[in-house]
């Protein structure tokens, strides 16, 4: 029999509000096994933790029942507390009474009665734990960062000054993304490229990081500390060690009409490339899509204006597997299409465009060279408006947009304008607004020095539509402020597009494993505690891919995933989980049904000797799990018809105590 | 919730990644559900033994709800789709013995989903309590 003590927790009211705690700690003493119960106010703070140490010693517990939160807030804080007092951690059990009891239930009768049901359920499971051990698997010094924007950059580059080896896998052919595509940031107004292209040369010169550019995840296998991971290294048709990115290639290349991705389609490239002149690496990529040697083996001038010898158009896509031992998600993200948005005409009109397309026309480096034109006509424009929330916050248009504030829209938005007044005082600039959104050091000041100082005319309402008409662009909407209709003739309409997750991500969180909201924003451990770590142990989470972000937030979220990757990198080893299938070799008919679901091909089968009751030996094949591989699913527990698997700490005993408790 | 003011006993088996977390956030969230679900903790939906849910009815619950990660996210990437069918098999079996479909679910939350959790809870509590008590498979020696 064990002998369990109970600890009732408070948490202030927000237990002790909807429920008597009093009445469940006397409750649970007539349970079976308990010998001691009580609540206090706090149970985590230090003083709860005390109360729960001196009942283990002076009562002598081998179990503790903590009725509290929920156990993924403070399983790992009881078990310390119970390994402090010399309990093994496993023989501790939380019954969740806030999460799924005083937060959902209004009234006390109702809340109580529940919690001690909860209790009792517990208390029956701990009644038959055993301790457990964990044991322990080898740290791989290795990590891997999966995304080369300034997230995925910063990330490798703070690991990689700890002194542990990263690998970035980008799937274009430069670091970079879309920070690189950007011409000033906000609030500051610095150049995004003077602060970003040195990180990403610093990247490159870093010896401990390695850039695989083109390059893919594949497939993800291993646990926490003992990733494997493939990565597909798309062929690009040029050696990337020999290439110099000199350009001759692609100054000969015949094929110059291949829409340019970098300019958003506003101008074009060769069939081989570099897709920017700071690309890193700085190596040509021929483009299999349109490069007519490839398709049709006619041309080859790049292989032979190429001194270096670096065009090779027989490279086949490499596969490179390598361990890890943690892995940074930083995916990023990218503007939503707007072909769904008709009242916008944005697939009518060449100036209709996104704000990233607006970005690019302002950049020296961009298709105009920076200078403000119409795509249609190459006019200068001297009325713009600007239309925010395209696709953001959209309740009634699931279907096309999003129902979340992209948060970074009204930002950019202030910056362009700003911009445009500053550069061109002689265009009107409008903005329409649902809400201006400036939380952030010096936001505001910015977005109004963009009304006060430059004059944009900032006007809260909805564009209703936008048609064209001849050169120009009849805007339609409305002013809620002063309930007055507005028709604008405009010569370029620029929209603040909605952000979303960039499409691989959703892929690679099923094989990593890792949990995605609704939106396809990777969730975090938890959301106030744990920001950068995905519930997935090992991986961590940096940037957009887990929600919209400005850059100095990536920056800093990047800088966080990186602390918490060189913590994990500097232990030799790790605990593993001890909550483990493990097979009765007695039961066992070594049928192979638990071997066929697990998903690890933890389960192997050894042929073991038997001493029968009439002493004779008899030779039986039986199931035998490998506790380091085995991830305690459980699903061979079910698919066992003899009954001879079990999952330590969910066996089935344990579960089917809980359902006689909750039953009875 | 309850229709003809019957509270019915349900046991809902959650996984810890998806479910339970999305559970948790009803909870965050302080979105009511009735106290009549009580959930037991799994670390994953296809741990629930078909026996589970068969112990359940002898011990007088009047529906059990299985919740797990979306198909294509469970924490240990096939999980759910066992859990799917076993449970196929298992509530046909349990049609053929008499007990109403609407007793036993299957259904996907995840972990951000905590509205959905509250939502698939007052429904599925609601349907139960209107079919009133089960007596089917109530086990009488256990109930003394
Ligand atoms: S972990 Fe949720 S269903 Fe498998």
């Amino acid at each position: 029999m064990q002998r369990i003590g109970v600890f009732v927790c408070w948490c202030g009211s927000n237990i002790a509000g909807t429920v008597d705690v009093h009445a469940v700690a006397e409750a649970l003493k007539t349970e079976p096994g308990v010998v001691f119960s009580t609540d206090y106010q706090y149970m985590c703070s230090q003083a709860g933790q005390n109360i729960i140490k001196d009942a283990i010693r002076d009562y002598r517990l081998t179990g503790v029942v903590v009725c509290s939160c929920s156990p993924r807030m403070h399983e790992v804080t009881f078990r310390k507390t119970a390994s402090q007092a010399g309990l093994n951690p496993y023989m501790v059990e939380i019954a969740n009474i806030r999460e799924q009891c005083s937060w959902v239930h209004k009234d006390v009768p109702t809340g109580t009665e529940k919690a001690i049901i909860l209790g009792r359920a517990a208390v029956a499971k701990v009644n038959l734990n055993a301790p457990l051990t964990p044991g322990e698997s080898l740290v791989i010094k290795r990590a891997l960062v999966i995304g080369g924007g300034i997230a995925g950059i910063q990330t490798a580059l703070d690991i990689a000054d700890a002194g542990f080896p990263v690998d970035i896998v980008e799937k274009q052919p430069t670091i970079g993304g879309k920070m690189a595509q950007l011409d000033k940031t906000f609030p500051t107004l610095d150049c995004a490229a003077c602060i970003l292209t040195p990180k990403m040369v610093d990247a490159a010169q870093n010896e401990n990081i390695r850039i695989l550019s083109y390059s893919e995840v594949e497939k993800v296998g291993g646990f926490v500390g003992n990733f494997e991971v493939t990565i597909r290294k798309k062929a690009r048709y040029v050696k990337e060690d020999i290439c110099t990115g000199c350009g001759a290639c692609v100054e000969k290349c015949p094929m110059k009409k291949v829409p340019n991705e970098f300019n958003l389609g506003m101008d074009n490239r060769r069939a081989v490339y570099i897709p920017f002149a700071q690309a890193v690496p700085k190596v040509a990529t021929i483009d299999p899509n349109y490069c007519n040697m490839l398709k049709n083996g006619k041309c080859g001038l790049c292989a032979r204006v190429c001194t270096a010898g670096a065009i090779d158009y027989t490279q086949k896509d490499e596969l490179i597997t390598e361990k890890y031992g943690a892995i940074v998600v930083a995916t990023g993200y990218n503007p939503i299409s707007l072909d769904k948005f008709d009242e916008f005409a944005y697939n009518q009109s060449k100036d209709v465009i996104s704000s990233l397309e607006f970005e690019r026309l302002t950049n020296a480096a961009g298709p105009t060279a920076g200078k403000l034109v119409r795509p249609s006509d190459g006019k200068h424009p001297h009325t713009i408006v600007f239309v925010q929330c395209v696709g953001s916050r959209c309740d009634a248009c699931a279907e096309k947009g999003k129902e979340y504030c992209s948060k970074i829209c009204c930002m950019y938005t202030a910056k362009h304008a700003m911009l445009t007044r500053d550069k061109y005082p002689d265009t009107e600039v409008y903005v329409f607004y649902i809400d201006v959104r400036t939380p952030g050091k010096n936001f505001d000041e910015f977005y109004r020095r963009a009304v006060e100082e430059y004059g944009v005319h900032y006007v809260k309402g909805m564009v209703g539509k936008v048609s064209p008409e001849g050169d120009t662009l009849k805007v339609q909407a409305s002013d809620l402020i002063s309930g007055k209709q507005l028709h604008i003739d405009a010569d370029l309409v620029v929209l603040a597009a909605a952000i979303e997750p960039d499409a691989s991500a959703r892929p690679l969180a099923t094989m990593l494993t890792a949990s995605m909201d609704t939106n396809d924003f990777f969730t975090e451990a938890h959301p106030k505690l744990r920001p950068v770590e995905s519930p997935t142990a090992g991986v961590f989470l940096s940037g957009a891919c887990q929600g919209p972000k400005d850059i100095p937030e990536t920056v800093s979220q990047a800088g966080a995933a990186a602390s918490k990757v060189i913590g994990l990198l500097v232990k030799d080893k790790l605990t593993t989980n001890p909550c483990v299938a493990q097979s009765n070799e007695l039961m066992c008919n070594g049928c192979s049904s638990c071997e066929l679901v697990c998903p690890y091909g933890a389960i192997t089968y050894i042929d073991k000797e038997f001493r029968m009751p009439d002493r004779s030996i008899q030779i039986r094949r039986v199931a035998q799990v490998n506790p380091a591989v085995c991830q305690g699913c459980g699903a061979c527990t079910v698919a066992c018809p003899s009954g001879a698997m079990d999952l330590n700490g969910f066996k089935s005993e344990q579960i089917i105590a809980e359902v006689d408790a909750i039953c009875r | 919730m309850p229709v003809n003011g019957y509270k019915p006993l349900i046991v809902a088996f959650c996984c810890n990644w998806c479910s339970y977390a999305g559970a948790d956030l009803a909870g965050n969230n302080r979105l009511n559900y009735p106290a009549d679900v009580k959930i037991i903790r799994v670390p994953c939906s296809c741990r629930v033994n078909p026996m589970f849910v068969l112990r359940a009815f002898q011990r007088g619950a009047d529906g059990v709800i299985i919740c797990g990660c979306h198909p294509g996210d469970c924490h240990y990437t096939s999980g759910n789709y066992f859990t799917r069918r076993r449970m196929a098999l298992l509530f046909s079996m349990l049609d053929y013995l008499g007990i109403e479909r609407e007793r036993t679910r299957v259904e996907w939350v995840s972990a951000a989903e905590g509205a959905k959790f509250a939502a698939t809870m007052n429904d599925f509590a609601e349907t139960v309590a209107s079919l009133g008590e089960n007596k089917r498979l109530e086990d009488l020696r256990c109930k003394k």
